[in-house]
Formats: C-alpha cells, structure tokens, sequence
C-alpha cells in the first residue's frame, strides 16, 4: 500500500495515532509534551474524528494530577482515554498510574521525556522522568525516532488493549519530540486495521456501570492485600509476547519491523552497547562506520524496558558478545548502577551470562538535559570496552574532572556520509528562521525523494532570543539525531551576531556562508570582523550576501526576512533545480499563509522574486583587511565566577565547562545580568532634561530596569557634568541636590513603553515628549555608554531619605532586578522591579514555575541583582504545583530563627546592655527610617558578640540577621494561582502567616505557550479555548477577600501607578497574609507591546480590571476595609477588547459567537462592578485578623 | 392623478429618487431590508476599502510571525484558526445576500488602493451581483512635488482600468476639492463613468486638545451642507452626459426637491439615517410626492434639472461666491445715498 510520507515532529507523530485511538483526552501543559496536546485540542476543534467516528474530547485540567484523575476516571467508565506530558507532570501522574496498573486498565500516556528538576529545572530530555515510574507498574515502551514515536504509539495502542497493561510510550524531550523529519504515515484505515475491536469492547465491558455494578478501589486488610497484589503476575508474564505480537503484525501491515530488543551490527560482534531512546540512532550509525573498518560491534536498542523480556534480551545479544556497555540517560544518585544497567546485569546473573559465560559489563550516564551525544561519543564508549581495565561506571559528554568518571572522545570523529546536505541557520526568534527552515524541511520532505531533517536550537531569552537551526537533506532516511558540526552550509541571519559569535565554527572547507548584511558585494570584506575574515580565508569558504531587510521592506514585510533567506538557501544549497525550488517555495506559502490572506500572499512571493536579484557572490580578496574585531563576552573588571564560567556560558560553550566549574547544589550568584550585554534595541530611549517633569514614570514602568533615575549630589560629579546632562532636583527633600534619567543603552530591548507614558510633551513639536525612542547609532551608542559610566558612578541616596510613598519617590531606589530575559514590554517584570526597589534587601522570593522563573532563574545570568552592601533578594523555585507552600517555609523558618534569636538576646541581655536589647527586640520596623536603625542596632550587636565566647553568644551571631525585618515574597502566575497551586495557595490564604503574595496575571498560561487557564476571561481566544472561553474569569481577590483577614489587592500598574504602589506598601507592611493580583499584559494578547500601559487605562475604565484593595486593618465596628480605587466604567468592554487579537480574532472568525461572549462578558463586568460597590458600603469586623498579632 | 417619482440612475429606473449613501448602517443585513422597507429606491453598500484588508491580513501575519518559534517552551502562543476572514469575502457575502434579499438595485462601493486592488475588488463585487459599483476615490495629495494634472491623472487612469475590468455600470464618488471640476467631471465621463457623485464628505481630523494628539471621529453633516453640491449639480447639470447624483447634507424633503430643480438624478441620504433612524427614509419620499402634488408637478422628470445653471433665472448666481454678493448690495446701498 502506499503511504503518505509526512514532515513531521516527534510529538505530532504521536499525538496523531492517540488522537485517532482515543476518545477522551484530559491534559496539562508542559514542555516538551505540550504540542501533542494542543494539536489535538486543534484537531477536535476542527472536528476531526477519530477511527469510532467522534470527536474525541480534549479537556485541558487543572494539573497533571488532575489529568491522570480524570483519565483514570474515563477509562473506568469505559472510554479510550490518554495523555501527553513530561517531566514533573509525569510525577504528579505517578498515584494514579499505581492505580490504573493495579486495576489492569488499558491505556498509553505518550511522554516527551524530560530531566527531572533536581538542583535545577531543566525543560530538556532524559529519562529521568520515566525512570521515576519504574515501580508503578506500566510497561515502558521507548521510541527513538520521529517514525518511531508514531509506531510504537501504535503498538503501545494495540498491546495495552490485549494486555490490559497500560503503556507509557516515551521518546526523547525535544531530540524526538521536536525534531522534524519525514515519516511515513500511517493511514486511519491501517490503525482501524491494527486495532481489534473485540479488545475495545472487552474495555467497555470492563466498565462502571449501575446495569452491571462492581465496585473499584476497595481498601483491603492485611488479610488479603498481598495476594491480590500478586493476582495480577500471569498479565506481566504474558505482556512481552503480546507486545512482540504486535509488533509481528505491525511489520505484516507496514514493513517496519520491530523487537522488544533490536539487534544492530556484526552478527559476530564482541562489543555491545546497550541502549534507548534517541541516542539508539547515534549509537547505530557509528557502529555502521566502525564495522565498516573492520571492527566487530554491535549496538542492543531496547524498546520494551518494563516488562522486562530476560529471554528476549538475551536471544538479541549474539554469542560472541564479550562486553556491553549500558547506557542510561538518567541519574540516581547512591544507586549501584542506573536502572537499564541494574536491569542488564540481573538479566544476565539470572542465565548465567552469555550462551554460558559472563560477559564485561559497564554502565554509563549521557545526555543528561539534552547534553549532546555524539558518534565520537559512541567511539569513546566502545573504546572503553576494549580497554584493560574499562571504567565500571562512565558518564561520557562532559568533563568530570572530579570524580574523573568522564570518558574522553574525539570530537571531530564523524560518520557522517558525503552525500548529505548539512546547513546550519543562525537567527532571531523574531525574524522568522526557524519557521522558514521548517518550511525548507517541508517542502524538500514532501516534495522530493530526499529525506530531510530538522532541529531547532533556542536560546534561554525570550527578547532577542537567538536560534539555530541545524538541517540535513539526502538521499537516505536521516537518523543522526545530535546537532551538525560539519556544516556544508551557513547562514547568518543577523548581521550583528558577527560581532558576538563565531557563526562559522561549524563550516567545514569549502563551505558555503550566507549572510543577511546591509553592504553589497563589493564593500562588505573589510567590513566584516577580521576573525570571520581570517576563518573564510583558511576553509576557503564561498561568501554569498544578501541585504534581506532591504528585500524584506521593499515587498511590505518589515523585518520579516524568512522567505528571503529561505529563498536565498535553496538558490545556493544545490538540493533543487532552482525554478523547481521556487515553485515549491511559493507552494509553502501558499500552504502556509494561505489562510491569512491574498496580501500577505503577494508580499511573500514578491519577496521571493525579490531575493534572488538581491543575492549576490563576494569575491573573497587573499588578505584580512579593515580593523572591526569581534566583540569580547564581557569587558572590564568581573567577579572571579562570572569570568571563568558565566562568561563561557554567554558566548555557548558552556559545554566545555567541567564538573568542578559548577556549583555541587545547585546555588548560583546573583547580580549576574549586568554582565549580558547582549545590545538588542535598535532604538533607545533618548532623556531630554528640558521637558522632564521628574514623575519618575518611565522608570516605573521599564520592564527592564534599564530606565533610572538618580538623585545626587552635584559636586559628585566631577568632570562627569559635562558627559551626563543633569537637572536640580524639583523637591524639598533633596535640597540642593540634581538628578538625571539615564538609559542602559546595551540592556534596553527597545520596547517604547517609558516613551508612550511620558507625559511631558514639547510646547513646539507635539511629538517629542521628555524621553524620545532614537534609532541606537553606533554615535548614540558612544554617547550613551559614557553617560551611563558617570551615572553609575554616582552614589545611591540614602533609602531612609527618600518618600518611596510617591511614584517618583520610589524611583530613586535601585533596582534589584534588572535586565532580565523577559519578553520586550513585558507586562510582568515592572512589579518585580518595582517590588525589588522597596523590598528587595531585605526579601525571600518564593518562585512558581513559569514566565518568571524563567526569566528570573535561567542561566547564564541571573537579573536579582544586589545593592552596594551587598545586599539583595534572595530567590529560589521550587515546582510549579507548590510555590505557595513553599514560601510559607520561608516564612515559617524565619520566624523561628528570630523567635530564637530574640530568646538568646533576651538570655545575652546582660552582657549585651538592656538597652541594646531591647531595642532590638521592640523594634517597629515598618518604614525605611525604622529598618535603617534596626540594621544598626542589629551591626552594634554583633560587634559586641564579636567580644563574647560563650556558646548562646555564637548561636545568636549566626542567626541575629534575621532581627532585621525580612520580606517574605510568593510569586507566580495566573497558572500557578487558579490553577495548579490554588489548593496550597488556598492554605497558605488560611495560615494568617505574614506573607505577600504576587500573582503576575496574565490571564493565560504566557511561558508554555498561551493556554487557558482558570483566569483567562470569557470570550478570549487561548490555546484549549479555541471557540474563545465559555465561562467567565475566577474571581480570585474575591475568593482571598472572603477569608476577611488577608489583605487584597488588585492593581495595574499601568492604570494607577500609585494604587499599585500603596498596594505594594500595605501588602508588606501587613503583618499577615496580603495577597496582590497585578494586571500583566502578554504578548499572547495579541497587543501593541509599545502602548500596552496606556491599554492598562482602559482595561480599568471598562471595568474590565477594576481596582480595589481590602485591608483587615481598616476592619472594625461600623468600618469597611473594602476600597474601590477604580470608578465607576466608562468605556464598553468592546472598545477595550477589540483591540486585543485574544478578543479581536474571535470577532472576526466566529462573529456570532463572539457577539454572544462580548454581551455575557460586559454583563459578568456590570455584575461585578455592582457587586464591587456593594462591596465597598459592607461593614466588616475581623476578628482575629492575623496570627497572633493585631495591629 | 399621482405623481411619478420615477427617475433614472446609471441607466436603471428608479421608483423614485431617494437612495441611501454608502454607510456602516448597511453592514447589517437586518437594516438593509428595512431600508428597503422604510422606501430605499436603491441602496449604495458600504465601502470595500483595499487599505482595510490589506492592514487585517498584514495585522494577522504580523501578529502570528510575531509570536512564533522564538521560545523553546512556547513555539506559538496563540492557536491557529480555521479562517481569518481578513479577505474581501464578508463583504462580497454582504454583496450576495442584499442582492438576494432585497428587489431594489444593490450598488457597491470601494475604495482600493492598488491598481491591482481596483480591479480585482471591482470584478468580485460585480461577480458577486452588484447592480452598479461606486468608485470612493480619496486620493489626498500631500506631495509638494505631485501636480494637478499628475494628480488627476490617477483618478483617470483608475477609473479607465475599472471600466476595463467591469460591464455593469460605474459611478465615481468626487471630492469637492478641484480647480476645473466640470472640466475634470467630462474627463472622468470619457474615461467610463456612467455617473458621478457629489460629493464624498471626508472624514476630517480633529485635534484633542487633552492629550494634543489627532483624531477622527465621525460628524454627522447638517441641511445646510446641501448647498455645496446642489452648486455643482446645477453647474453640471445638462453639461456632462452621465447620471448626476447628490450626497451630503440631504437630511428634508426640501432638500431633496432642491438637488432635483438643480439637476440631481438622484439623491443620497446617510447622516439623516443616523440621526432620525431609518423609516425616515419614508418621510422624505412623502414629503417630495406631497410638495409635488402641492405644486402641480406630474412628475420628477419633470422638475428634474428645472434651475440648473443652464435653466435658472440668473444662471450667474451659482457661479457667484456669497460675500461678492453681500458687498455688492452694500456699496449698491452706499452709492444710492
């Protein structure tokens, strides 16, 4: 029969045969597993049926946990049922995975797998994730290709159904999940084929029903437990057979034969790697190469790991196997071996070896979080084999210089063949490359004979993000699943990346190099650093340019260069004829935009035609000439571990970094993110001290921290007053004092959000404000670069000195986060900031996963940063599921460290002097003034304990900090709040313990890609909302007003930027729980980011985000502790909405729908309003409104 | 013995000479057939404008390209729909469906912006069943090198390559702002118009003195803006062979009857559609067929064109401007004394 050859992913691969398989699909989002989620909330949304002929039903829930309940749910009353995810939601699947296996239910849960977090998170693969469900009892089927992911989903389908045994089919986190590659497809008529319905409707049988009741989830007494447990052993018997059997008719259907262990090599080899996963395919190419020169290798790639089949894995080995190695791509700390080791070697003790004899076995760790695993890394490995005295343990990969268990490996070893077409892509993630280059992998996959692979390589930022995109074409399937390091083709999208990277390390002699440049052929030599020069001399590399932007601008597609460079690959790639390859180009766009519309149809195919004309070859001169040089990672003076491993991070080649360069625990320095200079911004804002009114707005609502303002003192300035413009102080509390506003030039992302809320504008030229966008020259540049010297040169005033009660007040406090990774206008960042500002030396950040965890904890840089006395937040995540809890730990210690160190202060009294003491001990410590005299008395203290030896003496001066007030700070997403962590947020709601809780609402899940979430508002379009959300918004300040002693507020900084900051003040300052919900708006918005705090405004007056703050403090007799901030709305919904796409889109795809959802949302606003001001007028008392303490 | 009220427009016959201006109101199928129930005798759709499409497809593109495969976490953030409707096809549905619902004559109206986009929109809404097409011209020249003739020499060419592409019957929508118009007015007619419409009342700017930034907001127009193109009609009236149609300010009967006495085929009504609703569409017919029978006219052809320039006591008053006049009867007065 033939089949459809398809380019596709790892995890579409999957997701299509469940989809076609399933008839209920209950879901979480996590990366790398969310696609197969969302694609088939897309393909339910568009009504595609599954083999019964129904839509099967996509339900996204409120964790993994609830997930795996109500999957386990429907498959008990009888449905096909399955799930997609990873990582830690894997673990929260784990309780009901025991139960599902105990209960014999068939089932498949597809995984991307991915590492654990351990002393960190990492969203990359390994198997650490599956591993952890070794003992619940599922079979374990791993897959190690893009064809194999959609296979063994199938088998994994057919075998749980036979068995009973439910599956969990696993592939690796991005290698397999998100590399693209051409498959062959199976059709619905050949898995309506593959699966007995026989099996199905013995399921259904299985099921709750009241017409035949049963009755599940007994609880049993030791009486009977134990035999019931074992009740189930003849089903685990008899699972590998049925799953080779499925496997045997798989192979009668398609040709693709598959075993439970599939043997790969010599016939007669006498080394042996044993392997899963992705790494099965580095491992058999290279053994293809060495037995080609004459060695005798073989490579064993398990597919079925639990049950394990001792018969199976035995018959696969060949006789002559005299070593294995045993590769896990997993840790378990304290372990003998991991486990596929651990296994291999009682398989092999329980038959007495091999055909009678034992053989070598070593065990080794690799590609751990998606570490790169090489052929040469192969070699290494089988190198060790034949070693005298071979490594019993091994990791290979990196440099363990510590416990030297690392194998050494030639890097440049390659097996790959000279007919394969190997291009290597550096762009933006704003210019379009990855997508054009999956497009490329498209159409040449789908268009041609040739095979063709794609894997994308994205960096930690989410502006400026860079990527890199690796591609191989040829004439045979393509398995080489590890990045190309002998690239025959080059692009450089970004013409600036040449001054921070060598984009050449990968070209091989002899290579092609595209670059996107504004100079034309014939000046653009020696206006290229004399590096890349150097390099193109010595592999006599062939230099074609192109000015894309130009290409771009000129067909009316702004920055969007991907067609053009696209274009510009396949005229110089040879892959295609070159009409053929255009033909096929604008087949894609048309495939691709189509929808879109007929506008962006022409502009696209004249940006085709246009490329060509626009590509031209240099002819490379013998000699370097110019004198531009590649820019170093960091300049100047740097912190001994910024300089030896940050740095190294910075340029990519972390890689190289050792075991002994990182840290044992996972503890990182903060304050790292000044040393990132990665120069963005194409404009930079521009102060112009003659309209500046001092409002210190612009400060406030930089979402990088890269907009500040300084009062000083004149005379500091020294020669620095000519350099940095300055302007007196307007105010009496810095008499005689000057300030300045000054820009990061190298930091700012260019977001414009500091120029939109600038209200000074020029009496003579209406546009020009007191802070203008200026196109960052490379004058401006130099300018500003020597202003910003001076600037920070400049002291910090004394914090006790400055009224942060006002907006500009508290813009004169440093920053202690600064120049994260997050998104150019982010909505989130500027409370963060802000809260950094008022807080931050003396605060604990308890951290929920997600957009801020990211962009506030993703090496290389950390953006919480410290203060001249070193001083600073301190900041840690722990999950996404428990963040809440987590930081009332925070709470929880420091309140028992200071409960102690105040009862060793009062035993020290003596000798410390009563007066200091209690002091101490009496200290209100509520503003800036009172803290500053703490931290004195706390310095005065410790100085006297310096002069004491007794051992009460040594305990206080341990703990005696903590005497200085601490800030207690839980923060997180709407995900995280409504969603996942309600429950533990619900609790910590109930604990009346003096916490702040800052929930950055975005009202979608932002950093795992724009799914709904419990907060996303009726009528908005998100991911698993398709039909734009049904119901309306939880009201969650209304569920935290409830409890009548948690301080509420909500707030949009945007909006009222002094509401927000009295919010902030009274939160902190409440000795309980303060809970602040802050309006964040998202890119998944679909706004203008540059405007986006003037649309706050309107969020407010249409009611949409009304303002309010409940404080316990102002409850009483007679009193009402709610207070409206907002009026009364002003604007319909509508006008605030239509210019969101989240809304706008709806209206225009389904305007009926979107009607009905704009009437019910402007009726849940005019509802809550009325509910608000009745709110407003309730007379409240609280009883006992914190624990232990009223105020 | 009745009045005829029937009048002929792009060489369709009309019941009677009141047609509704192209507006928003007409976006609405609902209001369509009320229109065409309060007495509508052909009703100009809302424009098709070529920059709106081109800034909702662009808007989409930009928006989905914006957001995606940057992230390794999020390579979207925004699912994908079925259909972005950003094309011309809700209008052209719109086209199809007042066409099918209503029996009086459906004329498009659009505005492009491309020579390519004047044609293909123009052949889609003749496809789709448009009786007639309005050309909404706007071209505000802002160039300081671009001439008149230059200038005037797009709206011919535009109006040559529609005629071109179409067989139904085309009117063009001016402006007021012309140094010949009735020079311009024959040059469009030889170019392909079957008639013109006076005037297109732009959409002008205002300034908002609290936050000193442009906006635009719609005013709706009065009886006494009736004044400019019931000139124009009068001027033109008998002087170019094409249809004459007259908008802006058509808010009474009166003003009605004067467009007709000046030489209007037909006139067009929206602000007063906004202002007094719908069914007032009825009153102004009525009140043409009551001031016909009060002043024996048996019909519209009849008055039609009665005190154009060419047939008005003193054919120099419409040339006139208003304070020549005024001064004049001043110094008449001064030197009589």
């Amino acid at each position: 029969m033939d089949r459809r050859s398809v380019t596709v992913d790892g995890n579409e691969a999957a997701a299509y045969v469940a989809h076609l398989t399933n008839e209920v699909v209950a879901i979480y989002p996590i990366t790398p597993a969310s696609p197969m989620g969302e694609l088939a909330d897309a393909w339910s949304a568009a009504g595609r049926e599954n083999l019964f002929g129904v839509v099967p039903d996509v339900i996204e829930m409120q964790s993994e946990a609830g997930a795996a309940g109500a999957v386990h749910g429907a498959l008990q009353a009888g449905a096909l049922t399955t799930t997609f995810t990873a990582s830690q939601g894997l673990l929260l699947m784990i309780p009901n995975m025991f139960k599902i296996a105990g209960e014999l239910i068939p089932t498949v849960f597809h995984i991307a797998a991915r590492s654990l977090a351990t002393h960190a998170l990492s969203i990359f693969g390994d198997h650490s994730d599956v591993m952890a469900c070794r003992s619940t009892g599922w079979a374990m089927l791993a897959s190690s290709s893009v064809q194999q992911a959609q296979d063994m989903a199938m088998i994994g389908q057919m075998a749980t159904l036979e068995s009973r045994i439910p599956v969990l089919h696993f592939f690796d986190g991005f290698r397999t999940s998100h590399e693209v590659n051409k498959i062959e497809q199976l059709s619905p008529d050949d898995i309506r084929s593959l699966i007995d319905p026989r099996l199905v409707q013995a399921h259904r049988d299985r099921a709750l029903s009241p017409d035949r009741p049963v009755l599940r989830g007994s609880a049993q007494n030791p009486d009977v437990f134990f035999q019931a447990r074992e009740a189930c052993n003849r089903f685990y018997d008899a699972k590998p057979g049925i799953v080779q059997g499925a496997m045997d008719r798989f192979a009668a259907l398609t040709g693709r034969s598959y075993r439970l262990f599939d043997y790969s090599g010599a016939p007669d080899a006498e080394r042996v790697i044993v392997v899963m996963g992705s790494g099965a395919a580095t491992v058999a190419e290279t053994v293809a190469t060495l037995n080609a020169r004459g060695e005798k290798v073989g490579m064993l790639e398990v597919h079925l790991f639990r049950p394990f089949a001792v018969d199976a894995f035995l018959r696969a080995l060949p006789e002559s196997t005299r070593a294995l190695a045993v590769l896990d791509r997993t840790k378990e700390p304290g372990a003998i071996g991991e486990p596929l080791y651990q296994d291999v070697l009682t398989a092999l003790i329980e038959s007495g070896g091999i055909d009678g004899a034992m053989p070598r076995v070593i065990g080794g760790r690799y590609g751990l979080s998606s570490k790169e695993f090489t052929p040469g890394m192969v070699k290494a490995i089988f190198d060790e084999l034949d070693a005298e005295q071979p490594k019993r343990r091994f990791t290979v990969g990196i440099v363990d210089d510590v416990t030297h268990l690392s194998l050494k490996y030639d890097p440049d070893f390659s097996t790959e063949p000279d007919d394969v077409t190997r291009a290597v892509f550096y762009g933006l993630g704003s210019d379009g490359t990855v997508g054009a280059n999956k497009n490329s992998v498209k159409i040449i996959g789908e268009n041609t004979p040739l095979h063709a692979q794609g894997y994308f390589v994205y960096d930690s930022k989410k502006s400026g993000a860079i990527t890199v995109s690796h591609l191989r074409f040829g004439p045979r399937p393509i398995n080489s699943p590890y990045l190309i390091t002998r690239a025959n083709f080059v692009a450089c999208h970004q013409y600036n990346f040449l001054d921070r990277m060598d984009v050449l390390e990968l070209a091989e002699p002899g290579a092609t190099f595209l670059l996107n440049c504004p100079h034309g052929p014939d000046e653009v030599w020696e206006r290229l650093p004399v590096e890349i020069q150097q390099t193109i001399l010595d592999k006599q590399i062939q230099l074609y340019v192109v000015d894309a932007f130009r290409v771009a601008a000129d067909a009316g597609l702004g920055q969007r260069i991907n067609t053009v460079m696209q274009t510009c690959f396949f005229a110089l790639a040879d892959i295609l004829p070159r009409d053929e390859a255009i033909g096929h180009i604008k087949d894609a766009i048309e495939k691709t935009y189509g929808k879109r519309g007929q506008v962006v149809l022409d502009r696209n195919n004249a940006a085709v035609d246009g490329s060509l004309v626009a590509l031209h070859r240099v002819e490379v001169p013998h000699a370097v000439a110019g004198d531009r040089r590649r820019l170093p990672v960091v300049s100047g003076t740097v912190p001994d571990f910024v300089g030896r491993v940050t740095a190294l991070m910075m340029t990519g080649k972390g890689d190289l970094l050792p075991v002994s360069a990182l840290p044992v625990d996972g503890t990182f320095p903060t304050d790292t993110a000044r040393y990132e200079k990665r120069s963005i911004a194409q404009e930079i804002p521009i102060w112009d001290p003659d309209l500046c009114i001092q409002c210190g707005l612009c400060s406030y609502v930089c979402p990088h921290a890269t907009i500040r303002m300084k009062v000083f003192d004149p005379a500091g300035l020294n020669g620095g007053a000519e350099v940095l413009p300055t302007r007196p102080w307007k105010g009496k509390e810095f008499p005689g004092q000057h300030m300045a506003i000054q820009v990061y030039p190298d930091d700012c992302t260019g977001c414009g959000v500091c120029v939109d809320v600038c209200p000074a504008v020029s009496k003579e030229v209406s546009r020009h404000k007191a802070i203008n966008m200026e196109a960052k020259t490379d004058e401006v540049l130099l300018r500003e670069r020597a202003r910003l010297d001076v600037f920070e040169h400049l002291p910090d005033p004394d914090r006790s000195t400055i009224k942060t009660e006002t907006v500009k007040g508290s813009q004169v406090l440093l920053p202690l986060f600064e120049f994260s990774g997050a998104c150019a206008g982010c909505g989130e960042t500027p409370y963060l900031r802000l809260m950094s500002q008022l807080f931050g030396d003396r605060a604990l950040i308890a951290n929920a996963t997600g957009c801020s965890s990211i962009y506030g904890g993703n090496l290389p840089t950390t953006p919480w940063s410290t203060n001249a006395d070193g001083r600073g937040p301190a900041w840690a995540n722990s999950l996404f599921e428990d963040n809440a809890e987590f930081g009332l730990g925070f709470r929880l210690a420091v309140d028992q460290l200071e409960a102690y160190a105040r009862a060793l202060l009062k035993g020290l009294a003596g000798s410390l002097g009563d007066e200091l003491v209690h002091a101490i001990l009496d200290a209100d410590q509520r503003t800036e003034d009172a803290i500053r005299e703490q931290r004195s008395r706390v310095s005065t203290l410790m100085r006297r304990l310096d002069a004491l030896d007794s051992p009460d003496a040594i305990a206080l001066r341990n703990v005696a900090e903590v005497l200085v007030r601490r800030s207690v700070w839980i923060v997180g997403g709407d995900g995280w709040a409504y969603d996942i962590g309600f429950g533990g947020l619900d609790h910590v709601m109930a604990s009346g313990r003096d916490v702040n809780i800052l929930v950055l609402d975005t009202e979608v899940y932002s950093n795992t890609g724009g799914q709904a979430s419990k907060s996303t508002p009726r009528g908005a379009v998100a991911k698993f909302a398709a039909q734009g959300k049904g119901i309306a918004k939880k009201d969650l300040g209304m569920i935290a007003v409830d409890y009548g002693n948690v301080y509420v507020a909500q707030v949009a900084i945007g909006a009222n930027p002094l509401q927000t900051l009295k919010a902030f003040h009274e939160a902190e300052s409440y000795p309980g729980v303060s809970l602040i919900l802050a309006y964040s708006h998202c890119i998944a918005h679909g706004i203008q980011m540059s405007t986006s705090m003037s649309h706050q405004k309107e969020a407010t007056a249409s009611g949409y985000w009304p303002l309010f703050r409940h404080d316990p403090r102002l409850a009483g007799a007679g009193a009402t502790p709610f207070h409206l901030d907002s009026r009364k709305p002003t604007l319909p919904f509508r006008e605030f909405a239509m210019k969101e796409a989240r809304y706008a889109m709806l209206a225009r795809t389904q305007p009926a729908r979107a009607s009905e959802l704009m009437q019910l949302a402007q009726r849940d606003i005019d509802e809550r309003w009325h509910f608000y001001e009745q709110m407003a007028g309730v007379e409240r008392s609280v009883p006992d409104r914190v624990k232990g303490v009223v105020s | 013995m009745s009045v005829d009220l029937r009048t002929s427009y792009l060489g369709m016959e009309l019941a009677h000479p009141v047609v509704v201006s192209a507006c928003s109101l007409a976006f609405d199928p609902a209001n369509l057939k009320r229109m065409e129930d309060a007495g509508a005798s052909a009703i100009v759709l809302p424009s098709l404008f070529e920059e709106q499409i081109v800034h909702d497809q662009m808007a989409v593109h930009e928006f989905y390209e914006f957001t995606s495969e940057k992230f390794p976490e999020a390579l979207s953030v925004f699912p994908e729909m079925e259909d972005y409707n950003t094309g011309p096809e809700a209008y052209l549905r719109l086209v199809e469906q007042a066409k099918r619902s209503l029996s009086v004559p459906v004329i498009g109206s659009l505005n492009g912006t491309s020579a390519g986009g004047w044609t293909r929109y123009a052949h889609l809404i003749q496809d789709a069943g448009a009786d007639a097409l309005e050309l909404n011209i706007y071209h505000l020249v802002t160039d300081p090198l671009i001439d008149a003739r230059a200038a005037e020499a797009r709206y011919l060419e535009l109006v040559a390559e529609v005629r071109k592409a179409v067989s139904i019957p085309l009117a063009v929508k001016l402006g007021p702002f012309f140094s010949a118009l009735p020079h311009m007015a024959t040059r469009l007619v030889d170019a392909g118009a079957d008639g013109l419409v006076l005037f297109n009342r732009f959409y002008q700017p205002d300034i908002d003195l609290q936050t000193l930034r442009v906006v635009s907001r719609l005013v709706l127009s009065t009886s006494d803006e009736v004044r400019l193109p019931m000139r124009w009609i009068a001027i033109l009236s008998g002087r170019v062979k094409a249809s004459l149609a007259a908008t802006t300010g058509v808010h009474t009967p009166e003003d009605v009857l004067k467009l007709l006495l000046a030489g209007a085929d037909v006139t067009m009504v929206a602000s007063a559609l906004y202002s007094h609703g719908i069914d007032h569409l009825r009153v102004l017919v009525e009140g043409v067929r009551a001031w016909l029978e009060e002043h024996e006219y048996t019909s519209v052809a009849q008055m039609k064109g009665s005190v154009s320039q060419a047939n008005a006591p003193d054919p120099e008053a419409f040339e006139r401007a208003n304070y020549i006049r005024t001064l004049v009867d001043f110094t008449g007065s001064e030197s009589t004394r």
